[in-house]
């Protein structure tokens, strides 16, 4: 039997649960996770993600080495066209005066201060070139509150843009801006731990047991061992369905009518709660005015799901003791995300079901750190802590924290993810500092994403392997895992929780914070800057700074989080943290209702293109791929699958494990089907994990209008039968008893 | 309202519905356990956890049995010490205890013979290597039961393991011995977790103890092909 030469505690580095991990070490190897039985967060379950996903640490195609492509190195003009290329060239290749060995795209590696010292001359190059407005970065849901809170102060104080966001955009931005224009908060207003204590959970657009495992365990509980009542809303017979009560298999992009049609029963059925409706929220005329049209017959005819089943629904959440609402990308990933979003917080201010324990409001969010990426002002329109960067007041706290001139610092919103890259050419975006982000997997529509990518000047990519984005960087910098360095991470119930450094950085590679910090002063020096902070001595001066700023951090230093993570807001070193939002009120005082519309979504179905496809997770898989495809994991599941209703295999001559083309006007992608009923007659399911068949190549760039999220989960799409040979890997092959 | 008893000489006043095991442990005594654990439902299955209860026939299962009011309980008479001893003879005879410590350690402490019971027929299982996660050595099971209960409803609700046979035949394993992922299995490793014996390891472990280098690891692993079953 082994004997660990430590044990680690640290916060899972995937999904937003933040479970407590236990890393046992030998030899500078992690050989086993385990979880305490205590945990506040998991009481010691863990998903295959948490306990057997973290071997990518030690995959041998992790870049150790800082990468600089030829044409840098050797002073050249760059080539017009960017190349993508991931593998690494030979050094003995360098001065090869050999025109037809060498080539101006190969990556060579060098050492920090040649990769360093080459980014923060080209940027600084550009920006006193081309301004602000050239300047752009993706922070990173996936690194720590003190990597993302450093990377945007280096944006926004060395070159004043506030083109700064990440991938929370293309997750939950129809909820944030839902929640924000209704209540004026956009945290999951409960605690994970409350789920047992509901008595009717309603479960929308998440698929939670694949890709919030821990917390769909605790309503498994509440429902087997504690008698509550399970809705599930989703266009997928998804595995809590087994467990629920009521499933609506809605028509993907049909939420407003269906959730309204529910608003609708509870006002004409007299379950509205008065008293909540009168005391907390105002609009609540104009909107049951709104809901005339809204008949559960009129939901139906739009969206499949029985008139009946809709009047059950909202009659058994309207009626529960404790409801609350549990829903992910199904609702936000909408060209209408936020008007979806708006439908379910009705739902709670009519019922009163927000605001007690066990009620609430609660966005399920994806990334073990994206809660904490946003609080760090991650965001185009955000310092940390939510503060509008528009606002005169918000400006001068940051100026006087980072050292900046009074007015330095720019009051302009900056562009958005999807933005960013839709504004990269001449005049427009030219420099992108990718910190782990991959949006070459993750952006609507790639091949157009390819296009923008290709056309920027320069490109930065700060990552553990060179993904399908790093591919196309000009330099390429090593970072570490979340095994290798220190920091917290905020999970989806607003806990900040630490992340401890488990072995020494492998290689050349360095901590996100360390990178930065070196590169500020690099940069600094070029810009004749040197009042900006840059030399902490950890991470823990870095969380310091900004809890000092803004007022919801204001209590948590790591000394009070050592044992475990408290909940956000905490207004004090004596305050106790916050487990539940809007006791009495809501930031905004009260909560608004808004009437809403039935928007279609932007691609119809034709005869051309007669599927709609949606897209989603795996248990099994992380996003865009990079950790997960470099893990064990993906031999439990190394290939995407379209799934597909028997009923439509059937018509279109399909059989399960047969070869498929899918296609839709931007883009094709050959996978193999499954044929199952865990989908519905007319929908198609596609994971987006797999860069060989990417399910993006087919998505819809629509956004939107408020939040700017595209339409991951509807657009139109045909099928047809392919040959084996078609596919990328045919070797591939799922064989799993559950799929 | 609390419930008097008396254990080992020493009275406790405990809450309705505590068990004698719990009770001891408020009173500062420890009584061994084996398949008993925090996160999973007690069913009494390793009996090393009796104690003696005045005017009870049978040594009592502390891990179930609650405490009531009067109760006089012994957890280390010479009746239980003789039980324990004897189950962990039965248990080191039959089961492979070699990644099994705390096991190990009660063997000493109670002064128990492996060798008791020469004719007892060992528990012989090839050892199952038929998913990247986890491997399973039924030679080192003592069917505690804890891993079908988190594979159940005290966790996951996954219902991948079961057990197959009967008496002492009985054995965990998948439905018609499939391999793990052709089950329900979702591969969490809850039952690794559990496991008290190391009859399920995490793969990386055992190939660290089979004295491979973190490297040759990691390139093991790090294989994109799948072994077909």
């Amino acid at each position: 039997m082994l004997k660990p030469d430590r044990i680690v505690s640290t916060t899972c580095p995937y999904c937003g649960v933040g479970c407590n991990l236990q890393l046992h070490v030998k030899d500078d190897f992690i050989f086993k996770v385990t979880s305490p039985f205590d945990a506040v967060v998991n009481q010691g379950n863990l998903c295959v993600k948490g306990r057997f996903g973290y071997d990518y640490i030690y995959h041998p195609k992790r870049v150790t080495k800082p990468l600089v492509r030829r044409y840098l190195l050797e002073g050249k003009t760059k080539p017009e066209s960017r190349e993508q290329r991931t593998e690494i060239s030979d050094a003995t290749t360098l001065h090869s005066s050999d025109p037809l060995l060498s080539s101006f795209w190969d990556w060579l590696p060098v050492d920090w201060d040649t990769a360093l010292d080459l980014v923060a001359s080209k940027l600084a190059e550009i920006y006193r070139r081309d301004g602000s407005d050239a300047m752009s970065v993706y922070c990173c849901a996936k690194a720590t509150n003190e990597d993302n809170y450093l990377l945007q102060k280096l944006f926004r104080a060395l070159f004043r843009t506030n083109n700064v966001d990440h991938c929370t955009r293309l997750c939950h931005a129809g909820s944030v801006v839902a929640l924000q224009q209704a209540l004026g908060s956009s945290a999951m207003s409960n605690t994970a731990s409350e789920v047992v204590h509901n008595d009717v959970l309603m479960v929308v657009g998440s698929n939670t047991s694949e890709n919030h495992p821990i917390i769909a365990l605790q309503m498994k509980e509440a429902i087997r061992k504690r008698g509550a009542k399970l809705i599930v809303v989703d266009p997928r017979r998804i595995d809590l369905v087994d467990f629920a009560e009521l499933w609506l298999p809605l028509k993907p992009g049909t939420n407003v009518p269906v959730l309204t049609a529910m608003a609708h029963v509870i006002v004409e059925e007299g379950l509205v709660d008065h008293e909540f409706v009168k005391a907390r929220t105002e609009g609540y005329e104009n909107f049951v005015a709104s809901l005339e049209k809204f008949t559960p017959e009129y939901a139906e005819s739009i969206s499949g799901v029985p008139a009946e089943d809709i009047r059950k629904a909202a009659r058994l959440y309207a009626s529960a003791k404790n409801g609350a609402i549990y829903w992910g990308m199904g609702i936000s990933q909408l060209s209408h995300g936020t008007a979806s979003a708006l439908a379910l917080i009705h739902l709670a201010f009519l019922t009163g079901h927000i605001g007690r324990p066990g009620t609430g409001l609660n966005p399920l969010r994806g990334q073990n750190n994206v809660q904490g990426a946003s609080d760090m002002g991650a965001m185009p329109f955000h310092y940390p802590g939510y503060m509008r960067v528009d606002d005169e007041s918000n400006a001068a706290k940051w100026e006087a924290a980072w050292g900046v001139e009074p007015g330095g610092l720019s009051r302009r919103l900056g562009l958005t993810t999807t933005e960013i890259l839709a504004h990269a050419h001449p005049g427009g975006v030219r420099a992108l500092y990718i910190m782990g982000e991959n949006p070459m997997m993750s952006e609507p529509n790639l091949n157009e994403t390819r296009k923008h990518i290709q056309n920027l000047e320069f490109l930065v990519a700060q990552d553990l392997f060179i993904n399908e984005s790093g591919a196309f960087a000009d330099v390429f910098l090593p970072a570490t895992p979340f095994a290798e360095k220190d920091g917290t991470f905020t999970n989806t119930d607003r806990r900040v929780q630490r992340v401890r450094q488990a072995q020494p950085p492998r290689g050349d590679s360095r901590p996100d914070w360390q990178i930065l910090c070196d590169l500020a002063r690099r940069i600094e020096r070029r810009l004749e800057i040197d009042t900006v902070k840059w030399d902490y001595s950890g991470p823990e001066q870095v969380f310091a700074e900004m809890a000092s700023v803004v007022p919801d951090f204001a209590g948590i230093t790591y000394e009070r989080i050592e044992q475990t993570g408290l909940q956000y807001p905490v207004w004090d070193r004596e305050h106790p943290g916050t487990p539940f939002l809007f006791a009495d009120s809501f930031p905004r005082g009260r909560g608004v209702f808004t009437p809403l519309d039935y928007v279609p979504v932007v691609e119809p179905v034709d005869d051309e293109y007669p599927f709609i496809l949606t897209t989603g997770r795996l248990l099994e898989h992380w996003h865009g791929g990079t950790m997960t495809r470099h893990s064990q994991l993906d031999a439990l599941y190394p290939e995407a699958r379209v799934e597909l209703h028997p009923a439509d295999a059937e018509i279109h001559g399909i059989r399960d494990g047969m070869a498929v083309r899918v296609t839709s006007r931007r883009g094709e992608v050959v996978v193999r089907a499954s044929v199952t009923e865990k989908t519905t007659v007319g929908v198609v399911f596609l994971p987006w994990h797999f860069a060989e068949a990417a399910a993006n190549l087919l998505t819809i760039d629509a956004l939107d209008p408020q939040a700017k999220i595209p339409e991951f989960k509807a657009c139109a799409v045909q099928v047809f039968p392919a040959r084996d040979t078609d596919l990328a890997n045919p070797e591939a092959v799922v064989k799993r008893g559950r799929y | 309202m609390g419930i008097q008893l008396e254990i080992d000489g020493q009275p406790v006043t405990v809450e309705p519905g505590t068990t004698l095991l719990e009770a001891a442990k408020q009173a500062g005594i420890t009584v061994p356990t084996i398949c008993w654990h925090e996160a999973t439902t007690s069913y009494a299955l390793c009996r090393i956890c009796v104690v003696e209860v005045a005017g009870m026939r049978l040594l009592q299962p502390g891990c179930i049995v609650e405490a009531a009011d009067g109760m006089r309980v012994q957890t280390r008479s010479e009746r239980v010490v003789r039980a324990r001893k004897t189950i962990l003879e039965m248990l080191a005879s039959s089961v492979d205890l070699s990644d099994s410590p705390d096991i190990l350690a009660l063997m000493d402490e109670y002064g128990a013979l492996p060798e008791r019971f020469p004719e007892a027929e060992r528990r012989e299982v090839e050892l199952m290597d038929d998913n990247p996660m986890y491997l399973r050595d039924y030679s080192k099971c003592v069917l505690c039961w804890r891993c079908v209960q988190v594979c159940a409803e005290d966790a996951q609700y996954t219902f991948a393991l079961s057990f197959s046979g009967r008496g002492y035949e009985t054995e965990i394993a998948t439905f018609f011995d499939r391999p793990m992922p052709a089950t329900t299995c979702v591969f969490c490793g809850q039952c690794v977790g559990v496991c008290p014996t190391g009859a399920l390891k995490p793969k990386r472990e055992f190939m660290l103890e089979q004295g491979m280098g973190p490297e040759e690891i990691a390139v093991m692993s790090s294989g994109r092909k799948r072994k077909r079953t």
